[in-house]
């Protein structure tokens, strides 16, 4: 009964003596590096709404020379895993390129296509939701394609398409920890640098999942806020 | 007389948070009595309706199956409902919904099948040959094998009258049986109501189908914010109400009369 | 200068990457049992009405849904065991992570498949005196399985390629396969395009079978 009898009856297992106060006393260090996840972030979550707003439209479009590869990129990236992504465009494009990119960079331009990929499905259906008679509506009063979509489509198919955005961002900010693993020195790559030196994993990944869970979980509630508003709303 | 009341509630209440939809109900059913409960929206006669099988819980009050009380007195003022209770109070006393709420994924049989094996614990080829008895009862013998999805909004209410009768339950309750069925379909339901109210069966239907009311009902509750403002048979309450309120909501539903 | 291709380091070390993807679909699938199986429980104490139940279940499901799965797969392998002097197979690790981080999601395509069952279901169950476990067996369960399906094979598509997370602890899955080649080989790009393939061409007609049997089976609903 090495270790102390704490419990009657029981095995020899000691409780970890846990010391969370070594990790609080480096948390500046984690806290540093949140501004790269958070670079990661913002940049895939901009890249996503923009380009996945063309993609998204390419997705949709009459002529298949432009709705085909559109198509063919957006399952591209949602049937391979991130990490792969990752990957293949900081060890594998620079084959093809001859450039070397910079970690971030990689990391950053396969997070963005990913997000590209994805919030194009989001817009898709989003628009596809609208129902045919407000685009019928529309050219009724005489109005073009491009008009039609942005005075009647996008603004009814926003106030759905918000609760899956906000529920991407939160995809998107569990895969910014992925870049870690191709030395992009974010939270996650910090965090291990700093268990390994201080030999204090579970505090470490403890301290660090918490982190996460407050950068992402405000955006979780916004999303559940606002399927709440738009169920009550009825739209 | 008294041996002769086979539901009976007391003082019942009902709120939804701060609103009291049921304020002091009192009300004695007789065996074989056939009660029409008009209202009109929000007068609270659904969710009277309901708490005699506590589909909704009564927030105070009590009920009496052939002269039983439901529920045990807490110390309170309330009252406690153990499920095995109630699932034997549901066995005894069917319901036919507004919505028809059949299962989608049993055939009109099965549907009818369901409650007679699961909760009466019969033999499926007994439960099937009287699934069989009652859908042919109300006209539905050549579906007994379609799905609900098949079958029109009349038809699925049929069933699910079957599906009530397979119970051979002591009371019947309909809530709006009629109201969420295309106005040609109406018919065919009031037509299964009223052959049923040969047999003797005690039955309580809210509805707002005046006329039908008139013929079925042996006696009429006129529900108003909660109370029952006029309790009588049907040719004193439909044609001499004694209130004001029951004469403006028979008006209302005259005016447009060709 | 044009690059020339050349798949034969891909050829040559064939089984260490089939030896991989084994792993992948080992861990894929056992990934998937522990999480069905833990996300059962933990949709179970969601819906109970207790709230006992409840809300723990909640707190746990909204931590692992708001965090990295990448986190997870170093608590359970490096945190846990240090802890207690022990060491956890990478596999072990992974699978731990895996299971309990999915089940999360499983558990709300579980309790969303179920709340999705309109209301008059259970009414209509209730009203003929049935229990609650056999009103949920009877009635509910088969509308909800049919609801679920479909979140339900999204969700396990994610836990497939969260699995290669797994490399980052040793574990010898696809992605880890590829990296121990190309350190050999020095053909980054031929290897890691053919990872990228092999996994595209397994999601992409698991997708479309699983969109094929949904289609069949929103026909069979309205039969």
């Amino acid at each position: 009964m090495a270790g102390g009898a704490r419990a009657p009856g029981g095995h020899a297992m000691s409780l970890p003596e846990l010391q969370f106060g070594e990790v609080f006393a480096n948390i500046d260090l984690l806290l540093k590096a949140c501004g790269l996840t958070l670079a990661l972030w913002a940049i895939a979550l901009a890249a996503g709404l923009g380009g996945g707003l063309l993609l998204g439209l390419a997705r949709i479009a009459q002529r298949r020379w432009i709705a085909w590869p559109a198509r063919a990129f957006v399952e591209t990236f949602r049937n391979t895993p991130v990490l792969v992504q990752l990957i293949w465009f900081y060890y594998a494009l620079p084959v093809v390129t001859g450039i070397q990119l910079p970690a971030f960079a990689a990391a950053a331009l396969a997070l963005s296509l990913n997000a590209c990929a994805y919030c194009a499905e989001i817009y898709r259906g989003g628009i596809q939701a609208v129902p045919t008679g407000q685009w019928e509506a529309g050219r009724a009063l005489g109005m073009g394609r491009l008009r039609l979509l942005r005075r009647i489509v996008l603004p009814l198919a926003v106030r759905r398409m918000v609760p899956a955005f906000t529920n991407r961002a939160v995809e998107l900010a569990k895969n910014t920890s992925v870049a870690s693993i191709v030395t992009v020195h974010e939270l996650m790559y910090t965090a291990r640098l700093f268990s390994s030196q201080n030999y204090l994993p579970l505090e470490t990944f403890t301290v660090v999942a918490v982190i996460y869970f407050v950068l992402i979980y405000p955006f979780t509630l916004a999303s559940y806020a606002l399927e709440r508003r738009f169920a009550a709303s009825g739209a | 007389m008294s041996e002769d009341v086979v539901l009976r509630v007391a003082d019942l209440h009902k709120s939804f948070g701060p609103n009291e939809v049921l304020k002091g109900i009192d009300l004695e059913v007789r065996r074989g009595e056939r009660i029409a409960i008009l209202g009109s929206s929000g007068s609270g006669k659904s969710t009277l309706l309901r708490c005699l099988n506590v589909l909704e819980m009564p927030s105070k009050g009590r009920l009496f199956l052939d002269g039983a009380a439901i529920g045990t007195q807490r110390p309170d003022g309330g009252t406690r409902y153990r499920e095995a209770e109630l699932n034997a109070l549901r066995a005894r006393v069917g319901m036919v919904f507004q919505q028809f709420n059949l299962f989608p994924h049993m055939t009109a049989l099965e549907n009818v099948m369901e409650g007679q094996v699961s909760v009466l614990s019969r033999k499926k080829a007994e439960a099937r040959a009287l699934a069989l008895k009652h859908l042919a009862q109300v006209g539905l013998a050549d579906k007994a094998d379609a799905y609900p999805a098949r079958l029109s909004g009349g038809q699925q209410q049929r069933v699910a009258i079957a599906r009530a009768l397979a119970m051979d339950p002591e009371v019947l309750l309909f809530d709006e049986p009629t109201s969420s069925l295309d106005p040609e379909l109406v018919g065919e339901v009031l037509g299964v109501i009223r052959d049923l109210s040969e047999s003797g069966r005690t039955m309580l239907l809210v509805t707002h189908e005046l006329g039908f009311a008139y013929h079925f009902a042996t006696r009429v509750l006129f529900l108003h914010e909660g109370a029952i403002l006029e309790d009588g048979p049907p040719e004193q309450v439909l044609k001499s109400p004694r209130e004001e309120r029951t004469r403006r909501f028979l008006d209302r539903f005259t005016a447009f009369r060709i | 200068m044009a690059y020339v291709w050349d798949f034969s380091a891909v050829s040559r070390n064939a089984d260490i990457l089939l030896e991989g993807l084994g792993n992948t679909v080992i861990l894929s699938l056992s990934g998937i049992a522990v999480g069905v199986a833990c996300g059962g429980v933990l949709a179970a104490m969601r819906l109970s009405g207790r709230r006992v139940l409840s809300w723990p279940a909640l707190g746990f499901i909204e931590f692992y849904r708001n965090t990295p799965p990448l986190v997870h797969f170093f608590w359970f392998f490096y945190g846990l065991p240090m802890a207690f002097g022990l060491t956890l197979p990478p596999f072990a690790a992974a699978l731990a992570a895996l299971g309990i981080q999915s089940s999360a999601f499983f558990a709300e395509v579980f309790r969303g498949g179920i709340n999705s069952v309109e209301r008059g279901q259970w009414e209509a169950g209730r009203a003929l005196g049935m229990g609650r476990a056999r009103l949920m067996r009877r009635i509910i369960l088969p509308q909800a399985a049919r609801r679920m399906a479909a979140p339900f094979v999204e969700r396990s598509f994610e836990l497939v390629k969260t699995t290669t997370l797994a490399a980052a602890l040793a574990f010898h899955e696809t992605i880890y396969s590829a990296m121990v080649i190309v350190t050999t080989t020095y053909r980054p790009l031929e290897v890691y395009t053919v990872v990228a393939v092999m996994f595209f061409l397994i999601l992409f007609s698991a997708s479309q079978v699983a969109e094929w049997l949904e289609a069949r089976g929103r026909r069979a609903g309205t039969r």
